[in-house]
Parts: C-alpha cells; sequence; structure tokens
C-alpha cells in the first residue's frame, strides 16, 4: 500500500499552535486495553513438568490405540489372488495384448481360493489394480460431471477429451477417458460344494453419488462405439444412477494401486474352504503391465487389513514415552531454576570473570 | 550554534529615514494616552506616512555571493499584476482548483491497476495466471487461477477508491471556499477554483490564503503582514511579510494597478522564492518575506492585498505534499535472500518433475498409446493423431512449466501483502501508545515511512542531535555578566507575584507571559542605582536586550479582565529568552513596528525610532539595530556570538571588563549555557549620515545588494564598548539521561552530533550522563590534516592499549569498567579534514572503540557524513534522531530517521520516517515497540516461509505417485483459498499483536533489545532449521495417510480432503505452539480458521459439479480418518516440541528467562544487577544549578 495514504487519517497534525484545545486534546491516544496491547492473555511457557506431562500423555493414549489397532487389522481375513498373468493361455503368454484384444479367445478363466481363516460375512470382494494411474493428470480431468446430472445436458461434453464424441460428431454419454476404460472383468464364486455364492451388486457406491451426481434420467448414449475400446460397455437402457460398477470406477483413485469395490457376500465363510471364482478376464492391463488381483476380504471398524497405522501409533507413543524419560533425566543432570535472573546473558559473564 | 541554526535569524526590518530622527518625537506620554488597541496605536504614528525602503531578505543573504542576476525569460513566469487574462494568454498556468484526487470515474481502473501492477508481486501472480490461460499449462481452472490476484486487486482497488473519494470530497469543499478576488474595480468574492494567476486578491485577518500571492499592500502603513504558517510547516509562530513600498499605497480597486511580475518557475521550496516586479518604469527585486504561501493564515493584520503568481497545484504546498521517505527494512532486505533460495529450491523441484517426467515417458514410451489412463492418441476423427502430446522433448518442457504454476505458491507472495497489513497494524499500535503520546505538544506519535517498523528493533547506532532533541529549545536566561561583574544568582530567588514584572495599562495590568527569575542584586541595582556607572550600563544591557531583536509582542487576554499577558513572538527561542528576561527586569517591550519600539523602561513607557537594522548572517555571527534615542541620539546595538563579538569590541578603553567578561563566558559555556555578547556604541552625527547613505545606496543596489549590506553593517558594528553577556540555558528534556543510560545498556552507541561549542556539548553531555567522570577523553581539535592525522594515530594508541587490557571493560554492558571507557569528542573543523579522506578508516577504527562519540561544531552536512561513515563501514542499523533544518541530512542519510516535533518547525519531521514529541520515547519506541514489531516480523516472515513451502512439499510428494502428471489430490480451490483463506489470518493477527515480554520487562532490562541487533529471530540458521522442519511435517502429513491407505478403495478427493485438512492444522497448531501470548484474538483467529478451513472443504464438497462431491462426509465417517489426523499431527510436531523443549531449558536464551521472571515472579530478583549510576555526573549537574 503507499505510505503517505494508509496511515493519513490517523496522522496526527503535531506541533499544531494556539487555538482550537479541544481538537488537540482529542489527539490523545484513548486508553484501552486492546489500543495499549494490554488484554488478558495466557502465557504458555514449557515448563519440565509440562514438557514431561505432555510426552506422557502423548505416549499413554497412543499406546493404547496403538494395540487396539493392530488387534482390529489383525481380525481381518483377506484373500488376495493375482490372476492377469495365470489366466492368460499357456499358448499366448508371448502376445498377451494379442490375446486380450482378440474377441474370439474366451477370456473365461477358473480360479481356486482356499479360506486361510474364518471369515465372517459380509464378505467384501475387491479388484485391485497395480500401476494404473487412475490419478494422472490427463485421466482425472477427462470427465464432464454435468452431462452425468442432467440429461439435457447431454451435449455438454468439454474435458472429455479424446473420448468426446463418436467419430459423426454424436456426443458420447458418459463421456470422457474415465467412463471410457470403465473395469469389466467380472467374477462369479462357487463354494467347494458346487454351491453358488451370490455377489451382491446392489449399494456398492456411495449413496451420495447415486442420488446427486449421477442422474435418474440420464441414459448411456454412443459409449464405446469408438475405434478403441477402453474397456466396459454400459446397458443404454440402464439408468446412470443405476449402473454401480460405473459410479464405483468413476470415483477415482488417490494412487496407483488401488481397490474397488466389486461386490458383497452374504455368507460366512470357514476355515479351509475352496472357493471357485469364474472370472471374466476382459480387462486389458497388459499394455501396460499392469497387476489385476482379486481380493475377498472381511471388514472391521477400522477398515481392512492394514497393520502401519497400528505401528505407527506404537512407535509414536513409544518414541514420547522415551522422550519424555529423556528429558527428565537430562533435567535431573542438569537442573535449572525456572525465571532466575542469573541465567541472563549480562549476568551470567561478569560472573565467569 | 551559531554555526548550525540562524541564532538570530531576522527578517528584514525597515528603517525610518533619518529625517525622521530630527522631527519631534511623540513623548511618551502621549503614546501611553491613546494606548489601548492596536489600531489607536498605528494612528499615533507622525503625520506623513514615513517612505519605507525595504531591504534585503534571508533569500538573498543567501545567495550574496552570487550577484543578484536576472531571471532568464525562458525560465521565469510572467504575470501581469491585474491582468488575468493578459497573463494566461501566452501560458498555460494552471487554475488555483485543486485536485488531490488521483482518479475520475473514467480513469480509476486502467491507472489503479497501472498502479498497482507497479509490484513485483502482482506481476508475479499475473505472469502465472497468464501461463495458466495457456490450454497446454491449464492447471487450475479458469476462475482459480485468477482469483487471488483477483481478490487483491479488488481489495486494493475498493481502498483505493474509498481514499480517493475522501479526497474528491475534502477537494471540493477546498475548490467552492471564496475569496475576495479585484473585478471590474470592486473585490468581490469569488470561488478558490476560478481565481487565476495575476489576479488580485484581498485576505482579511484569520482567512487563509487561496494561492501563493505577492504582497501589495497591507492595513499596517509599512506594509507588514503576519502570518501563521501552520498548515505549512507546522511553525505556530508569526512570522512577518513585506509589501514593497512601491505598491504600499496604491489602492487597486480605485487606481488600478498595472506591473509585471517575472519569477521563477513554480519550485517545492517554501523558503525561497525569487523574482522581480516592474512597476511604473522602475524595478523592484522580490524575495520569499514578500510572498504569502497558499495554506497559510493572515493573522494581527487586518487585510492584505496581494497578486496570484502560483495557483492551484503549482503552489509550494501543493508542490510538497509528496509522499513520505521510501526505504526497505534491512529485514525485508535478508528476506529477499532467503526468497532467492526458495526461487532456487523451486526450479530444483520443477526441474525434478521434468526430469522424471522425461525418464517416466521414456520407459513407457510403447506403452502410452494403449494404456487406458494416458491415451496418446485422438480416434475421434479418424486422423488417428496424438491427443495432446508432443513427443517427450516438448512434454518436459510443458510439465515444467506446469510445474511452476502448481508449486507457484513456494514463493511467498501473499507474504508482501500481509507485510503490509502487518506494518499497518503495528504502525496503528504505536501511534496508540499512550506511553509515545506528549503532553506538552500534544503530539503522537507519527510513522511516516511504514515500511521499517521493524528496523527499530535492531538499531545499534544512535546519532543524535543536541539542541531542541536532548534538550528542550525553551530558552530560559539564566545569568548575565555586566561591565564585567557576574550576576548568577538567579536561582536562588523564588518567583512569586511580587517578583514579576508587569506594566499598567490604564487600569489592566499586562504582564509577560512567561516568568524568569531575576538576581535580586541586580534589581536592585537597576531600581535604586541607576545613575551609577555600574546601573547605566545594566540598563543599557537590558534595554539591548529588549531593543536588539525581531520578537513581536502579543498582548493575549487572561480570564482576569483586568489582566492581560504579552507574548513575545519571534522565529528564535533565544530571542525570546532574552526578551523576556528583559522585561522581568523591568525593560518590557511594548511594542514593535517596522519604524518604531515602545518599551516600558521601569515603569515610564518610551519610544524609540528604528533607524536601522543589519540582519544577522551566518558569516557575521551577529546582528544589530541603530536606535533614535527621545534625546535624539543615535546608538547601534549589537548582539552575537562572543567569537564575532570579541574581534569588533573597541579592546583598549575597556581591556578588564572584556576579560572578565570573558573569563565569565567560559564559566557559562562550561555549564552547559548558551552565551551572546552585547556590545553597543553612541554615533555621532556624522558616522550616522554617512552610514545612512551607504546604507540607503546599498539597500537600492540591483547587484549584489547582501554583499554590500553585508559590507555597511560590519563597518558600522565596530569599536564597540562592552556591555556584557548573557547565559541561556537550553533545558534538557524530561528523562533524557535516563534514557541515554537505557540506551547504553542495550549496548547501542549514543553519538551526539551538535553544532554548539565544545565546551557546551561536553558539559551538556555530563548532564545527560552521556560522559561520566570515569571516561577517558579523547579530544580532537585540529586544524590542519596533519595534525588531525596525528591526533588520530594517537588515540589509535590509546584505544589499542586499553584493548589490550583484559576484556572486562569491553564487555560489561553498563559501559562503566572502572576508567576503561573511551569517550571521543571530535570537533567539525577536524572532521572537514577527516571525512572523506583517506582518514576516515583511522577516525572509524578511533570512533567504534570509543564508547561515547561527541562531535561538537558540525555543519549539517557533516552529520549526514558521519552517519555514512558508520553506514559504510558496518552492517550496523544507525538511527538519527533530530529537531531541526540542520538534521534533514542526517535523518535521511541513517537507516531510520526520527524527527522530534518540537520548537524548530517540521522540516525534520518532514524528511523524518517516525516523529514523536520527546527524546525520552525512543526507548519505548525502540526496546518495546522496535522489539516487539522485529520479533513479530521475523518470525511471520519464517512462517510464511513454513507455511507454503510445506504446501508444495505435500504438493510434491503426491506428484511421484502419480506419473509425475501434476496432479494434485488437494483441490484447486483448496490450494488457492489456502494462502487466502485457510492460513492468511493467524499470521497477520500475530504478527501484528503477540508480544514475546511485556513492556514491563523490556524497559527494565535494556539488555533483551540485543536480541534484535544480534539478529537471533531471523537468520540463515533459522530458514534452514524451518525448512527441515517443513520438509518433515510435509513428509508425516504426506505418508502417514499414504501408508494407511495403501491398496485401500480411497478416493483422491477423501485423501485430498484429509491432506488439506491435516496440513492447515499443522500450520495454524505450530503457529499456536510458537505464539507467546493467547488473548482472545489469537484464540479467534487461529481456532476460527481451522473451523473456517472444515467449512470450505465442505462447501466445496457440497457442490455436486466437482468430482469431490460428498468425499469429506465419507471420510469423515471412518475411524482411519482421525487416527491418520492425530498421528499427523503428534508426529509432525514432536520434533520442532522436542526442540524447543530442550533448548528453552537447557539452553535459554535473555528472553526465554525474561519470560520465565514475567510469569513466574522475581524469586532471585536481588541477584538483578542494578545499574551505578555515576555520583560524579550527579556532582556535575548540580554544579550546573
Amino acid at each position: 500500500m503507499k505510505n503517505d495514504t494508509g496511515i493519513s487519517a490517523a496522522r496526527p497534525s503535531a506541533g499544531s499552535g494556539d487555538g482550537n484545545a479541544a481538537r488537540r486534546n482529542s489527539n490523545r491516544p484513548k486508553y484501552s486495553r486492546f489500543t495499549q496491547q494490554e488484554l488478558p492473555a495466557c502465557k504458555p511457557i514449557l515448563t519440565p513438568q509440562w514438557v514431561i506431562s505432555v510426552f506422557t500423555l502423548i505416549g499413554v493414549i497412543f499406546i493404547p490405540i496403538g494395540v487396539v489397532a493392530l488387534l482390529a487389522s489383525n481380525d481381518v481375513v483377506e484373500i488376495v489372488d493375482r490372476y492377469e498373468i495365470a489366466c492368460v493361455p499357456p499358448n499366448m503368454t508371448h502376445d498377451k495384448i494379442g490375446y486380450i484384444q482378440n474377441p474370439s479367445i474366451s477370456k473365461t478363466c477358473t480360479r481356486k481360493l482356499k479360506v486361510p481363516k474364518d471369515m465372517d460375512k459380509p464378505i467384501y470382494v475387491y479388484y485391485q489394480l497395480d500401476n494404473f494411474y487412475q490419478n494422472h493428470r490427463r485421466y482425472v480431468k477427462s470427465r464432464n460431471d454435468q452431462q452425468l446430472r442432467d440429461a439435457s445436458k447431454a451435449n455438454e461434453t468439454s474435458g472429455c477429451d479424446p473420448e468426446k464424441t463418436t467419430a459423426d460428431g454424436m456426443p458420447i454419454v458418459p463421456c470422457g477417458l474415465i467412463a471410457w476404460s470403465l473395469f469389466n472383468d467380472t467374477y462369479s464364486f462357487n463354494r467347494g460344494n458346487g454351491e453358488a455364492m451370490i455377489v451382491n451388486k446392489k449399494d456398492i457406491s456411495w449413496k451420495s453419488d447415486r442420488d446427486h451426481k449421477f442422474g435418474s434420467d440420464v441414459y448411456p448414449k454412443n459409449f464405446q462405439n469408438g475405434a478403441l475400446i477402453g474397456g466396459g460397455k454400459l446397458d443404454p437402457k440402464i439408468r446412470l444412477s443405476e449402473q454401480e460398477d460405473l459410479i464405483v470406477w468413476m470415483r477415482t483413485a488417490a494412487l496407483p494401486t488401488f481397490r474397488k469395490l466389486y461386490g458383497r457376500i452374504d455368507v460366512d465363510l470357514k476355515e479351509n474352504d475352496i472357493i471357485t471364482v469364474a472370472l471374466e478376464n476382459n480387462y486389458n492391463t497388459y499394455s501396460f503391465g499392469g497387476k489385476k488381483k482379486l481380493v475377498l476380504s472381511t471388514t472391521t471398524w477400522l477398515g481392512g487389513r492394514n497393520s502401519f497405522l497400528g505401528i505407527a501409533y506404537l512407535s509414536v507413543g513409544g518414541l514420547c514415552f522415551f522422550l519424555s524419560t529423556a528429558f527428565t533425566v537430562v533435567s535431573l543432570v542438569k537442573p535449572r531454576t525456572i525465571g532466575d535472573p542469573s541465567y541472563l546473558s549480562w549476568n551470567r559473564n561478569p560472573a565467569s570473570q | 550554534m551559531a554555526t548550525e541554526r540562524p541564532l538570530l535569524d531576522l527578517s528584514p526590518r525597515p528603517p525610518n529615514p533619518a529625517a525622521d530622527i530630527l522631527k519631534p518625537i511623540p513623548s511618551s506620554r502621549s503614546s501611553r494616552r491613546s494606548r489601548g488597541s492596536r489600531g489607536s496605536l498605528d494612528r499615533i504614528t507622525f503625520a506623513p506616512p514615513p517612505t519605507v525602503i525595504r531591504y534585503g531578505s534571508r533569500a538573498e543573504s543567501d545567495r550574496a555571493n552570487a550577484s543578484q542576476k536576472d531571471i532568464p525569460d525562458e525560465d521565469a513566469r510572467l504575470v501581469r499584476i491585474n491582468d488575468p487574462t493578459g497573463t494566461n494568454e501566452h501560458f498555460e498556468f494552471s487554475g488555483n482548483s485543486i485536485r488531490t484526487a488521483k482518479y475520475s470515474i473514467l480513469t480509476f481502473l486502467p491507472r489503479n491497476l497501472f498502479e498497482q501492477f507497479h509490484r513485483v508481486a502482482y506481476i508475479y501472480f499475473l505472469v502465472i495466471a497468464i501461463l495458466n490461460q495457456l490450454p497446454q499449462l491449464a492447471v487450475f481452472g479458469r476462475g482459480a487461477s485468477i482469483l487471488p490476484l483477483a481478490f487483491v486487486l479488488f481489495v486494493t482497488a475498493i481502498k483505493d477508491a474509498y481514499e480517493d473519494y475522501r479526497r474528491h470530497r475534502s477537494d471540493l469543499i477546498e475548490n467552492n471556499r471564496t475569496a475576495q478576488v479585484l473585478t471590474a474595480g470592486d473585490f468581490r468574492p469569488k470561488g478558490w477554483k476560478d481565481i487565476r494567476v495575476g489576479e488580485i486578491i484581498k485576505v482579511q485577518s484569520n482567512e487563509t490564503l487561496p494561492c501563493d500571492i505577492v504582497l501589495l499592500s497591507t492595513s499596517d502603513p509599512t506594509g507588514v503582514a503576519y502570518v501563521q504558517t501552520i498548515n505549512l510547516d507546522g511553525e505556530s509562530n508569526l512570522k512577518t511579510r513585506y509589501a514593497k513600498q512601491e505598491t504600499l499605497f496604491r489602492t487597486p480597486e480605485k487606481q488600478g494597478l498595472t506591473g509585471l511580475i517575472r519569477c521563477e518557475n513554480p519550485n517545492r521550496n517554501i523558503y525561497g522564492f525569487y523574482a522581480n516586479m516592474e512597476i511604473d518604469g522602475k524595478r523592484v527585486s522580490l524575495g520569499p518575506s514578500n510572498i504569502i504561501l497558499r495554506g497559510c493564515e493572515l493573522k494581527n493584520t487586518s487585510w492584505a492585498v496581494g497578486v496570484a503568481v502560483y495557483a492551484g497545484r503549482e503552489t509550494k504546498v501543493m508542490l510538497n505534499s509528496s509522499g513520505s521517505p521510501s526505504k526497505r527494512s534491512r529485514l525485508e532486505t535478508h528476506m529477499n535472500r532467503e526468497t532467492f533460495l526458495l526461487s532456487a529450491l523451486l526450479i530444483v523441484l520443477c526441474t525434478l518433475v521434468a526430469v522424471f517426467t522425461g525418464v517416466w515417458l521414456a520407459i513407457h514410451k510403447s506403452e502410452l498409446e494403449l494404456a487406458q489412463f494416458f491415451r496418446k492418441k485422438n480416434y475421434s476423427n479418424h486422423k488417428g493423431d496424438n491427443y495432446n502430446y508432443y513427443g517427450i522433448g516438448m512434454e518436459v518442457f510443458i510439465r515444467f512449466l506446469m510445474a511452476v504454476i502448481v508449486f507457484q505458491i513456494m514463493i511467498p507472495i501473499s507474504l508482501y501483502i500481509s507485510m503490509e497489513l502487518v506494518r499497518l497494524g503495528q504502525a496503528y499500535f504505536m501511534i496508540q501508545d499512550s506511553n509515545l503520546y506528549d503532553e506538552t505538544s500534544h503530539s503522537r506519535f507519527q510513522c511516516r515511512a511504514l515500511n521499517i517498523n521493524e528496523d527499530l528493533g535492531q538499531i545499534k547506532y544512535v546519532f543524535s542531535d543536541k539542541t531542541g532533541t536532548l534538550t528542550e529549545n525553551k530558552m530560559e536566561f539564566q545569568c548575565a555578566s555586566i561591565s564585567g561583574i557576574d550576576y548568577s544568582n538567579g536561582k536562588a530567588s523564588v518567583p512569586d507575584d511580587r517578583g514579576v514584572y508587569s506594566v499598567i495599562v490604564g487600569d489592566q495590568y499586562w504582564r509577560p507571559k512567561m516568568v524568569v527569575k531575576t538576581d535580586p542584586e541586580l534589581l536592585k541595582l537597576l531600581r535604586n542605582r541607576r545613575n551609577t556607572e555600574e546601573g547605566r550600563s545594566a540598563s543599557n544591557f537590558f534595554f539591548a536586550l529588549s531593543a536588539c531583536n525581531t520578537i513581536v509582542p502579543l498582548v493575549v487576554d487572561t480570564p482576569d479582565p483586568a489582566q492581560k499577558l504579552i507574548d513575545y513572538q519571534g522565529e528564535s527561542p533565544d530571542e525570546q529568552a532574552l526578551v523576556y528576561a528583559a522585561a522581568a527586569y523591568g525593560f518590557v517591550l511594548i511594542e514593535r513596528t517596522s519604524g518604531h519600539i515602545i518599551i516600558d523602561v521601569l515603569g515610564d513607557r518610551q519610544r524609540f525610532d528604528i533607524l536601522g537594522l543589519h540582519e544577522f548572517d551566518s558569516e557575521r555571527k551577529r546582528m544589530s539595530v541603530i536606535v533614535g534615542f527621545p534625546d535624539k541620539t543615535v546608538k547601534i546595538f549589537v548582539k552575537g556570538a562572543d567569537s564575532s563579538m570579541f574581534g569588533v569590541m573597541e579592546k583598549n578603553l575597556n581591556a578588564n571588563i572584556i576579560q572578565a567578561t570573558e573569563s565569565h563566558l567560559k564559566t557559562y559555556s562550561s555549564v552547559g549555557l548558551r552565551t551572546l555578547v552585547i556590545g553597543m556604541r553612541e554615533m555621532n552625527r556624522m558616522e550616522f549620515e554617512e552610514w545612512h547613505s551607504s546604507y540607503e545606496k546599498a539597500s537600492t543596489a540591483l547587484f549584489g545588494r547582501g554583499s554590500l549590506l553585508k559590507a555597511v553593517a560590519a563597518n558600522i558594528e565596530s569599536n564597540l564598548s562592552i556591555l556584557g553577556a548573557s547565559g541561556i540555558e537550553d533545558k534538557l528534556q524530561q528523562g533524557v539521561p535516563e534514557a541515554i543510560e537505557s540506551l547504553r545498556q542495550a549496548g547501542i552507541k549514543v553519538w551526539v552530533l551538535t553544532g554548539d561549542k565544545q565546551e557546551t556539548a561536553i558539559s551538556i553531555g555530563y548532564s545527560c550522563k552521556l560522559l561520566t567522570g570515569e571516561m577517558i577523553q579523547i579530544i580532537i581539535n585540529s586544524n590542519s590534516k596533519e595534525s588531525c592525522k596525528k591526533s588520530l594515530e594517537e588515540a589509535l594508541a590509546t584505544t589499542t592499549k586499553l584493548a589490550s587490557m583484559p576484556p572486562a571493560a569491553e564487555t560489561t554492558a553498563t559501559g562503566l569498567g572502572a576508567g576503561r571507557t573511551l569517550a571521543l569528542i571530535i570537533d567539525g573543523k577536524s572532521l572537514l579534514y577527516i571525512l572523506e579522506t583517506e582518514l576516515e578508516g583511522e577516525l572509524f577504527k578511533v570512533a567504534t572503540s570509543c564508547h561515547v562519540v561527541l562531535c561538537c561544531r558540525v555543519a549539517p552536512l557533516q552529520k549526514a557524513g558521519i552517519v555514512a561513515l558508520i553506514k559504510k563501514r558496518t552492517d550496523d542499523m544507525t538511527l538519527a534522531i533530530g529537531d531541526g533544518a540542520n538534521d534533514v541530512s542526517m535523518i535521511q542519510m541513517a537507516d531510520v530517521g526520527i524527527g522530534i516535533s518540537g520548537q524548530e518547525g517540521r522540516q525534520a519531521v518532514m524528511a523524518s520516517d517516525f516523529a514523536m514529541g520527546q527524546f525520552r520515547f525512543l526507548v519505548p519506541l525502540l526496546f518495546v515497540h522496535g522489539h516487539w514489531n522485529y520479533q513479530r516480523m521475523a518470525y511471520m516472515i519464517l512462517y510464511n516461509f513454513y507455511r507454503n513451502s510445506i504446501f508444495v512439499f505435500v504438493l510434491f510428494w503426491y506428484v511421484l505417485y502419480t506419473a509425475f502428471s501434476l496432479t494434485t489430490a488437494i483441490t484447486e480451490w483448496s490450494s488457492v483459498l489456502y494462502s487466502v483463506i485457510y492460513t492468511a489470518l493467524p499470521t497477520i493477527v500475530i504478527g501484528i499483536l503477540d508480544k514475546d515480554l511485556s513492556r514491563k520487562t523490556l524497559l527494565k532490562y535494556p539488555q533483551l533489545y540485543g536480541s534484535g541487533q544480534r539478529e537471533e529471530r531471523y537468520n540463515l540458521k533459522l530458514f534452514i532449521l524451518t525448512m527441515m522442519d517443513s520438509i518433515w511435517q510435509s513428509l508425516a502429513i504426506f505418508f502417514i495417510p499414504y501408508l494407511a491407505y495403501r491398496h485401500s478403495t480411497v478416493d483422491g478427493s477423501s485423501i485430498g480432503d484429509l491432506w488439506t485438512l491435516a496440513v492447515v492444522i499443522m500450520v495454524n497448531i505450530h503457529l499456536g505452539m510458537d505464539v507467546f501470548r493467547w488473548n482472545w484474538v489469537t484464540h479467534v483467529s487461529i481456532w476460527g480458521c481451522i473451523v473456517a478451513t472444515f467449512i470450505c472443504v465442505i462447501i466445496i464438497d457440497v457442490l455436486p459439479i466437482l468430482p469431490g462431491f460428498w468425499a469429506i462426509f465419507h471420510v469423515m465417517a471412518t475411524w482411519v480418518f482421525w487416527f491418520c489426523l492425530v498421528a499427523i499431527l503428534v508426529a509432525g510436531m514432536i520434533p520442532r516440541f522436542t526442540m524447543k523443549a530442550f533448548s528453552e531449558f537447557f539452553f535459554p536464551s535473555d528472553i526465554q528467562v525474561a519470560r520465565e521472571l514475567e510469569k513466574f515472579g522475581n524469586i532471585n530478583e536481588n541477584r538483578v544487577s542494578e545499574v551505578a549510576m555515576s555520583t560524579f555526573s550527579n556532582n556535575q549537574q548540580q554544579s550546573i544549578l
């Protein structure tokens, strides 16, 4: 700001002459605790007691949390099966891309999974992709949320490059790379005894997305008609708000290795049960060396299996205990009176002579 | 003193022509009869109005050496008197309407934008925003990228518009005021805005001048007009201006008046005016005493008529209304170094991203076409060309620019704006501080420069003027030496009403406004033994005091109708003191007109003619008046500095008296009094006539008038008999010794630079405790370069000898190590040989090893030279404080210039960065506000670096997991709002309000000021530590959620919201941990900001058109989110907290100990070393009194 303007209103006219005493007296700054910078205030000082208790308190809180989190994580039973290599027929392993691009080759593949521990329902079925940059800048931007919500905005395809329109200029609904690359492997499960396990694919997406983000009057149009097929097709008769696989897919993952919910199995599984998975290996991750995994997992109040938080809390808590002890020890070895003026540098120096 | 300020500075006084003294002079009785009002006094001036000749002016004597040259026509402005049409015919002189407003409605937008973009910060914003508009680089959406710049521009524009609106309004009021302007043979009211150059204007008493006018005539028959220039330079005393005799008796409304004024082009020098006037074929020269400037008020003169020469924006007051000086603070200079480092870091990060991009693209080259997330080719138009892909080289380049856009916040541009706001706030509190309010002058502290607040906390050298700064510049007559007898017992008598001399006028008492203590012996002498030799010289002495000056007495009403006060108005405080003293001894100056004075001599009112007056000039250092007495004798009275006076004394006649006076003078000046010597001589008829003719010749000379007049004066001022000498005390300002002691304890070196004599300077040095008896004085007082060199070498030897002694003396903070401290006293003549020669280095060495430096008899430019000496050779911050025009160069030279708004006008204040009423305010200003400002600003800069870089690092870590494609999980709106809403307010509030220590503690332990001098709060080490801390915290913020959410279903928006909240809470808690004082404002701003961030994130997430819709609610509903948040905050803060706890407890800084003392009381109070006051200096002071 210009120097001469900012304060001019407050600038007093000093040295004013005689007369007009009232004005001059009004010159006196009005007293208030605020203007004199004397507001009541709390002045925290890190005394040893404070430091030690803070460290101890953190330790006391963190370690139990760490233990609980670790236990919760260990309660989770997780079956992970990587299948994208095993599902390539042995004669095609040299040309995986050719295999996946050839529609005449059957993509069906059977996997057998052994349940390591009892699993209580609901059992969540995820697919996990590795090395798939759903957070790539080209990719995340390539969507149009207005089009998804509103049937009248079907022509609104800005930002959807390069999956904007069909070759003859018709708008694609849903447009954009994200929708275009919809994951389309499918799984069906059988118990060892041949009993089919139903995968519940309802309510796998966020309710908020279904209600507000994907319109109930919007239907897929011109979708996946281009020269290059990116992934799954959509039934043009089903409204977008019910295309839950698409809704899940379009909530783009934060990291290049991610899971997405495929469905739920509402059956309890026993230890050593064998599950047969019949899967359609449609999705092309061979072109960029991505991995595909099928994950069956139970869940706890803390989510899936991840011991990191437990370990983190235990280590932070432990560190705090250590620091609190260290501070205690050092302050016993080298004590100092708080607020002793002899520690002021100018009081210290003469004494040293 | 005389060298530096015009002690007896006089405006010319018109002498009556010689003929007058031969005419009968009205008796004092007749004048007494008609006394009562000023008007009646004027009436009694004898019959034909005297033809008044006006001579000389200050400007002319300043120009004495140059002969008076003509103004060349091309440099001149020609003003035809009373012919505005003709005047303005060929020249486009500006009209009198003023425009302080900068904009009109049409020009506001372009001009305001243009001015705003003068700031580098905005250019940076703009370049980034423009880069972002290129489709290939579009990192942020259009709105998000322009918003911050638009916001800042908008806010500033609103502020500017409001200020401009106020200016428009005041312009309108000003322009619509009316003045009496001569139109069609009569003075008629006319709006100010319509006044044109060349018009004749009539101003009544107490009216404000609408433009700069050359006086033509006034109500006073001698053409005097009194003006108050308070609006112009703040001086409240009356100044005299004169109309030229050639125009004095013209009445333009009846006879008309034509003439041509040739004056210099408009300039901003309010003390200079140079012109001549052609009237009736005669050429008359005009000087600054003939012009009245816009903004002045006419006083004590019922009317004045003048011709407008400068109008509107060309008036001197308008030309002078420019902005304040602009300096850059030390902290900001250092900050720029770190900003440079940060730019380097930014470039490193961007280069890393670009290089990684290149590598990644090269490795995955073959996969790009089919990978669903990349899709290199565009198939929608059958051509199959590349979609938004330009080859690796180009991609790398684009990625680099995009990285610059994404990481732009690394350069804390918002910091510059926050700093301006913080300084504004700090300035507000400095202005509002009642401890910096001066009761006597009713002046508040003023912040004129807004960008060096924090420099006040780092001062190492204080250069102080003496008169008016250390002293009050309220002169008080103390003692006199009359005919070799010393009368200095004035102190002994207690003044009461009986002692106050008053004049009885009719049924009224007139009493001098100021009471002067009198010496009873001298009073007795004057009352009872007037006819003795002693009595005669005493009464001559006091007559000289009341006559030989330019003081104008004003009679002021008091609540008591029977009593009136005589207020002596004049430009020189010394003269005022002398006139008050003369009044106290019974010589009351009652009236002064240009031709005569009326003095009540011990109850007998008499009228004396002033026949001639030789003004003061810095070469002669004296002034004189030639007085015609009622008994038709003519006497010349001279007063001046001792050095110049003894040369013109008749030595043979009164050698004894001269000797005695000289020794008295020495005593006076050794106790710090300002001395003047007074002499007189009776002139015989022949002598007078000879003088008169040469005086007249000189004063009518067209060329070299000033030097001719000077020669006339020098000729007549000779062979004087000595009357005596006066001693005037310039009282120390309140609290000066204590202030200097505190400054010294704080490790600030106080140098006093004064124009006074060496003896006076040293004695003032003692009385203000600058010098103590234990100090070894090195006095350098040389007349040649060789002797200078020699004394410097000797001094250097002394200092090295002392330095080789045990270091105790050097380091004790009190500086009173017995006998081992040095004081350097050097005079201006020696400095002449030293400054800007090779001896400078030696002087610097000597001066810096001395604890006190006292420079006496220094010229204004030398003062600046000394400041420059220190500035050139050290990095230490300098502060100059002064009150007079002679301090201006020093004030401007120093890093911080402080003006004392005192008795000597406003020039020092105008040139200063800060202005205040008293020297002692320096202590709270530096120790309290300076310390706070420095501490706050230093912390704020570091914090802003930290705050911005932590955000950039969080973004950067994520970029490593997005195939280096610069995606941000944090929404673009949060990125934009981060430094605007999420984190802006607390740092500004803390920067304005936080205090590490209370005022009391800071004043009690001046040594705490050292933290700023040692740059403890802001240095490269702290910067590096802060940056490391920010890297650690960013790692905690990024990787705790990363590891916790690895292999999970988390979407980018949810984890982005977690990162956003974590960063904001982290930086606010970090700030909170460093806050010294939590008052309600701090609480509101810190917690409020966190809450505001939550609200903003929620608002962003309830907009269905954004991809992150509802993410925050989903993620907040999980335990992992909260566990992550807590773990981030704790893990992030642990290193800082541990460092802080350990260092504060085991290696406490002075400030830390003082904080503890403040909080936990003074358990060990008695161990605080109190400063031993030097008993010697106390004794010294008593001997003065």
